[in-house]
């Protein structure tokens, strides 16, 4: 018996009992999805965060405080050694090869009158942020300039989020807002800059620098940013920011990143999220997998007769077994195909939402995993039924 | 010529507590081409188990079966399969039809295994069910046709291979009088057509319609 002839059989017998098959193939179908769905979301994820790391410029070197991969890791103690001190000898140890910006964050309350914007971040940076941090546009208005800056003068320039919190009607040049307590003056708008983890990046506002370290009376840096101005640079500018630092700092009080490392992390992450989700999912293939093996087993219980049939008119042991076999693995790529269908259908349902990539090989890698999965579990079933003595299967009840 | 042969066939079944049965003893038998032959004897008497093994659905414990010139007695299943496939058709007591599959396909099935193709299975298929009477029921499934129809269909289905022997296991046990003529009848034309034809049944009645009738007793043939 050859091949399409198989495959003509296991479609009658599963056209035979519908329900029966499609239930069967729903096992495979919701494994398949949930792969391909869980990993078009981290993908999304980690698409969406390079992106935005991409978008702070590539010649972009961070410094932090504590050391990364240390016993006394950020958010460990003694992590606010970082001080103007540091980014002034930066200064002036680089000169014009980089340029350094100090900038401390605090999550504040923004108010203006009655209105609120809750848990914003506020940054206190120095007048050349956004020509170091690419991803900072002004929509309306100005960034305040070195004078302000130097002085810490109470000036404001508010993200989207706050923009639209605090004044729906979208004019908030020159009124002045309150952070906490003490008043700012709104100078400019930033652009939208879209959300990472979920954190909205636009319920922010940034004040000077000084500013920042006299409202809340801190001396210490959250970061130093440095532009290295021409990618070639970055290394070199990264020996010369740790050699500088060591003068005043152990090594074990700031790390100095690049963007490739950061970009790496990101990698690292994402990879072990999508082999954790799609592991799981994996898992619900394999239950899948047994429930094609159960209805197989029963099937060829209530086929005996005709297996007994077939055989005595001509069938050999292997027409059988590939029977059967074809027919589960006829059952799981069928399931296998309705949920690629469907996983593509729901990440892009979704992706309005939550920004969701489908990746190829999720697609080629759950379908492969399903099929193997028919022939695996289909494999005993289909055994059983070549082995079933003719004389006997005939004479089944 | 001879198509069947048995030589000193022996048939010894052991049971799970390893208790032996012998179910046929030293049977020897010679069926020519072209008989009609009747076996005959009550239930326990080792008919079926002859059946059995002249269908090839069974080996012997020991002696020779040579079918058509060819010695049979130790080939393996997938060969067995092959020669039940071409030289054999088998009618059973209870039809053993496809459910839900129509007459056609019913009697094309055999063919599958044969490896003809879909076009001349489907007309050697129609061919097939014209002899017995059948060329308007093409598309009926079992549960459209009455008794005596599904048997005919099973002929049918038993002789579209163009088989050297057709083995009928107690063919007219669930069919009343008259449906019971009417398969007797193909049997009788069958028979007139060269066939050979070996008839199982416990009915005296129904073996008389045979040239040839062999009682089986306690697993050996009385003459």
């Amino acid at each position: 018996m050859n091949t399409t002839e198989t495959f003509r059989l296991a479609f009658k017998a599963i056209l035979a009992n519908k329900t029966r098959s499609f239930l069967t193939m729903l096992g495979i179908m919701i494994g398949v999805l949930s792969v391909i769905l869980l990993t078009s979301l981290v993908s999304g994820l980690k698409t969406s965060i390079t992106s935005q790391i991409a978008g702070l410029g590539s010649n972009l070197i961070y410094v932090i405080p504590g050391k990364i991969g240390g016993g006394r890791g950020p958010g460990g103690t003694q992590v606010d050694k970082l001080t103007v001190r540091n980014s002034t000898a930066l200064k002036l140890g680089l000169g014009n090869q980089a340029s350094v910006c100090p900038a401390v964050q605090k999550v504040s309350n923004i108010y203006y009158f009655n209105k609120s914007s809750k848990e914003a971040t506020v940054i206190g940076v120095e007048a050349n942020y956004p020509d170091i941090i690419q991803s900072v546009k002004i929509s309306q208005g100005r960034f305040f300039n070195n004078s302000e800056s130097q002085a810490g003068q109470k000036v404001v320039v508010i993200g989207q989020t706050v923009l639209k919190n605090l004044f729906p009607d979208g004019s908030a040049l020159n009124r002045e807002i309150k952070v906490d307590n003490l008043k700012y003056k709104v100078i400019g708008v930033l652009e939208a800059r879209g959300s990472i983890f979920g954190a909205d990046q636009d319920n922010t506002v940034v004040i000077p620098l000084v500013s920042a370290q006299r409202q809340f009376g801190i001396t210490n840096l959250t970061t130093i940013f440095i532009d290295a101005k021409t990618p070639e640079n970055v290394d070199n500018i990264k020996k010369k920011v740790g050699e500088i630092l060591a003068k005043s700092l152990s090594t074990d009080d700031f790390s100095v990143v690049d963007q490739a490392q950061t970009l790496s992390t990101i990698n690292q992450i994402t990879g072990v999220l999508t082999l954790g989700l799609g592991g799981i999912a994996a898992i619900s293939l394999l239950v899948g997998g047994i429930g094609i093996m159960n209805i197989m087993l029963v099937s060829v219980t209530e086929r005996t007769r005709e297996i007994g049939l077939r055989k005595a008119l001509g069938a050999r042991p292997k027409d059988i077994r590939n029977q059967f076999l074809i027919e589960a693995i006829t059952l799981s790529g069928l399931g296998g195909l309705m949920g690629i269908i469907l996983g593509i259908l729901s990440s892009w349902a979704i992706n309005p939402i939550i920004q969701t990539t489908i990746t190829w090989w999720a697609i080629v890698l759950s379908f492969a995993f399903s099929m193997f999965v028919g022939v695996i579990f289909g494999v005993a079933p289909a055994l059983r039924a070549s082995r079933l003595n003719p004389i006997e299967s005939l004479r089944y009840e | 010529m001879p198509l069947v042969k048995l030589t000193q066939v022996n048939k010894i079944y052991k049971n799970s507590s390893g208790l032996e049965f012998q179910a046929l003893k030293n049977i020897n038998l010679t069926i020519n081409k072209g008989e009609f032959l009747a076996i005959t004897g009550p239930s326990g008497s080792g008919k079926s188990t002859l059946m059995n093994i002249l269908g090839l659905l069974d080996s012997p414990s020991s002696g020779s079966y040579e079918l058509d010139g060819s010695d049979v007695s130790k080939l393996g299943e997938n060969d067995l399969a092959t020669i039940r496939n071409r030289k054999i058709g088998f009618v059973f007591q209870s039809f053993n039809l496809l459910p839900r599959t129509s007459a056609l396909d019913n009697v094309s099935l055999p063919l599958i295994y044969a490896g003809v193709t879909e076009k001349d299975r489907l007309s050697r298929a129609k061919q097939s069910l014209e002899i017995v009477g059948l060329a308007d029921k093409l598309g009926s499934t079992p549960s459209q046709l009455s008794g005596g129809q599904q048997q005919r269909v099973a002929i049918a289905r038993a002789l579209v291979t163009n088989p050297e022997l057709i083995l009928a296991d107690e063919p007219t046990g669930n069919l009343d009088t008259k449906n019971s003529e009417e398969i007797m009848k193909i049997f009788h034309s069958l028979h007139k057509n060269k066939k050979t034809i070996i008839l199982i049944t416990h009915e005296l009645d129904v073996a008389k319609n045979a040239p040839r009738i062999i009682h089986v007793k306690d697993g050996t043939v009385l003459n």
